[in-house]
């Protein structure tokens, strides 16, 4: 199937000099939800930008649904809708007069019926004749994803949804999120929250100075670099780790009371059983013990430090 | 939809700038409207019944073409710069370069806004100097002409200081310090050939003369300069402010990185 968003050696360089896109390759599928991670200035901005038609590419080419953003911007625009970083709204205007504008924008005659439903779907029916300069931070954000919805896009960006969003704004964005997939939209977002990757995307890219360094389904991402780590809290602290097992992939915490042991989930035989025999064999007794899996957050700073 | 127009999205941004006149109808309306009436009274009531007439017109009726011209001018620059200059403040223009919205209706949408709006302002004036001064239209479709001409010229001129601004200062300076006196030293208050020798011929460069002098003749049929060379003028600063915007549009100029 024709990817939805076909993004081929994009670059950006600004006229500060700053390169913030080195030849980015990535394929959206239609339909899924897409995480795109990265620290601070990786780029993940620039990115959505030049596929928004906010920021010119300095070279590459990106497709939406096949139209050419500059060359056919009229049919790629109208398949995109976009809820910016920064909560940027038009404090004068009510709820139900900004949402309207967009549609009319986008080029979509007035559907109130439709913006009625949207408004309604975020909890925003009851402010449509607010001024938006009177809503809360949260309620802002929400005019915002209305007004991205608001001409029906087959390709939604999310840039840093959940910034500044407290737990229950979070919770119905999530939600929404699921419901527009559901009904075959596409969702492109960037995140700081890892948790919200883990929690809601199909797959995961992670950016990292300008370059794509890694696209991955979710659940394989995690399987592959997930690493189970087993801790010991020891009976006694040790003082370091005997010879015998200075081959085992364990370290010992400064106080030595505890010893962690890494193993790969992937592996057949993790070593524990062994492990745990020839600790008791050595006198090595523990009070409790526990293993836990690397999150995405875990892998991703490996990552992101892997490349520094 | 390629190829035709979104007609939506110009009504939408026309409604949205005319949406915004009507909230600060003080600021937009009233308070040209206002100051205008004080040069009649100044100018025209007060000192104006000490002055000679001009080429056969009395002082007060001669001022009216000058003065709204003066108000024509700085409103449409102030409303079309004002236009495009907030969006771009607030972050909001995100909405319009990321909308399948080509320049020209972009264009259309802010400037139209702009330019009916000054040519209301003007209408306005040109009825409330009836309060204080008896004039006559001689040419009333060239009048209307000159107004829309001039209303749509200086909004699309605005438009691009709008673009151009970076801050609030800016937005104001060309308005301030350009536009302005060039109004005042174009013959708003008098007859170029009421100037000594050499400052005739200097005034010619000035091409705010070329516009009060078309709308004057409008009104009682002299002028200081031919009214094909006033609307020729009017004309081809127009053309360089479309050329002006279809470039920054273009490239992106101070709206896109």
């Amino acid at each position: 199937m024709q990817p939805i968003i076909s993004i081929q050696n994009l670059t950006k360089t600004y006229a500060t000099g700053f390169q913030a896109l080195k030849g980015v390759n990535l394929d959206i599928r239609r339909g899924e939800i897409f995480a795109l991670l990265g620290p601070n200035g990786a780029g993940k901005t620039t990115l959505i930008g030049v596929t928004c038609g906010i920021v010119n590419p300095t070279s590459g080419t990106v497709l939406a649904d096949g139209h050419d953003i500059i060359s056919d911007y009229r049919a790629a625009r109208s398949k995109i809708g976009l809820v910016p970083q920064e909560l940027t709204t038009d404090a004068f205007e009510s709820v139900w007069a900004t949402v309207n504008f967009s549609r009319g924008l986008f080029g979509k005659p007035r559907d109130p019926v439709l913006i009625e439903k949207i408004l309604k779907d975020l909890s925003l029916w009851d402010k449509k004749d607010s001024k938006v300069m009177t809503l809360s931070g949260g309620m802002k954000r929400r005019v915002m994803i209305a007004k991205a919805l608001s001409h029906e896009p087959q390709i939604l960006f999310l840039d840093e949804p959940s910034a500044g969003v407290d737990v229950e704004l979070r919770r119905d964005m999530w939600e929404m999120v699921r419901r527009l997939r559901d009904s075959g939209v596409t969702i492109i977002l960037t995140t700081h929250y890892i948790e919200e990757a883990e929690e809601m995307a199909d797959r995961i890219g992670v950016i990292s100075k300008g370059e794509l360094i890694l696209v991955e389904d979710k659940n394989v991402l995690m399987e592959k670099l997930g690493k189970k780590q087993l801790t010991l809290y020891l009976k006694a602290p040790l003082e370091k780790i005997p010879a015998e097992f200075a081959t085992q992939p364990l370290t010992l915490s400064a106080d030595g009371n505890t010893l962690t042991y890494t193993f790969d989930t992937q592996d057949e035989h993790t070593g524990i059983a062994a492990l745990l025999r020839s600790l008791g064999e050595h006198g090595i007794d523990f009070k409790e013990l526990q293993s836990s899996q690397s999150s995405l957050e875990d892998i991703f700073v490996s990552l992101v430090r892997a490349r520094a | 939809m390629s190829s035709s127009i979104n007609f939506h999205a110009i009504k939408a941004i026309y409604r949205f700038e005319m949406a915004r006149t009507f909230r600060t109808l003080m600021q937009s309306i009233a308070s040209p409207v206002l100051s205008t009436s004080l040069y009649f009274v100044v100018f025209g009531a007060a000192i104006g019944s000490r002055m000679g007439a001009i080429d056969g017109i009395s002082y007060g009726a001669f001022i009216i073409p000058g003065l709204i011209m003066l108000s024509l001018l700085t409103e449409s620059i102030s409303n079309a710069s004002f236009g495009i200059y907030m969006p771009k403040w607030s972050g909001t223009i995100y909405e319009l370069l990321s909308a399948p919205v080509s320049y020209v209706e972009a264009v259309i949408g802010y400037v139209g806004a702009a330019a009916t709006k000054s040519v209301l302002l003007g209408i306005l004036i040109l009825l409330t100097a009836r309060i204080f001064v008896d004039y006559q239209i001689m040419h009333p479709v060239w009048m209307v002409f000159f107004l829309v001409l001039t209303a749509i010229t200086f909004s699309l001129f605005g438009f691009i200081i709008g673009v151009w601004a970076d801050g609030f200062e800016k937005l104001q300076i060309i308005p301030m310090m350009i536009v302005t006196p060039l109004t005042f030293l174009g013959g708003s208050f008098y007859s170029i050939n009421m100037l000594p020798g050499i400052w005739q011929q200097i005034a010619l460069f000035n091409p705010v003369v070329y516009l009060i002098s078309g709308f004057r003749w409008s009104f009682y049929g002299v002028s200081d300069v031919s009214m094909s060379v006033s609307v020729g003028m009017t004309l081809v600063f127009m053309t360089l402010c479309f050329a002006a915007i279809a470039w920054i549009f273009k490239t992106g100029y101070k709206l896109k990185n």
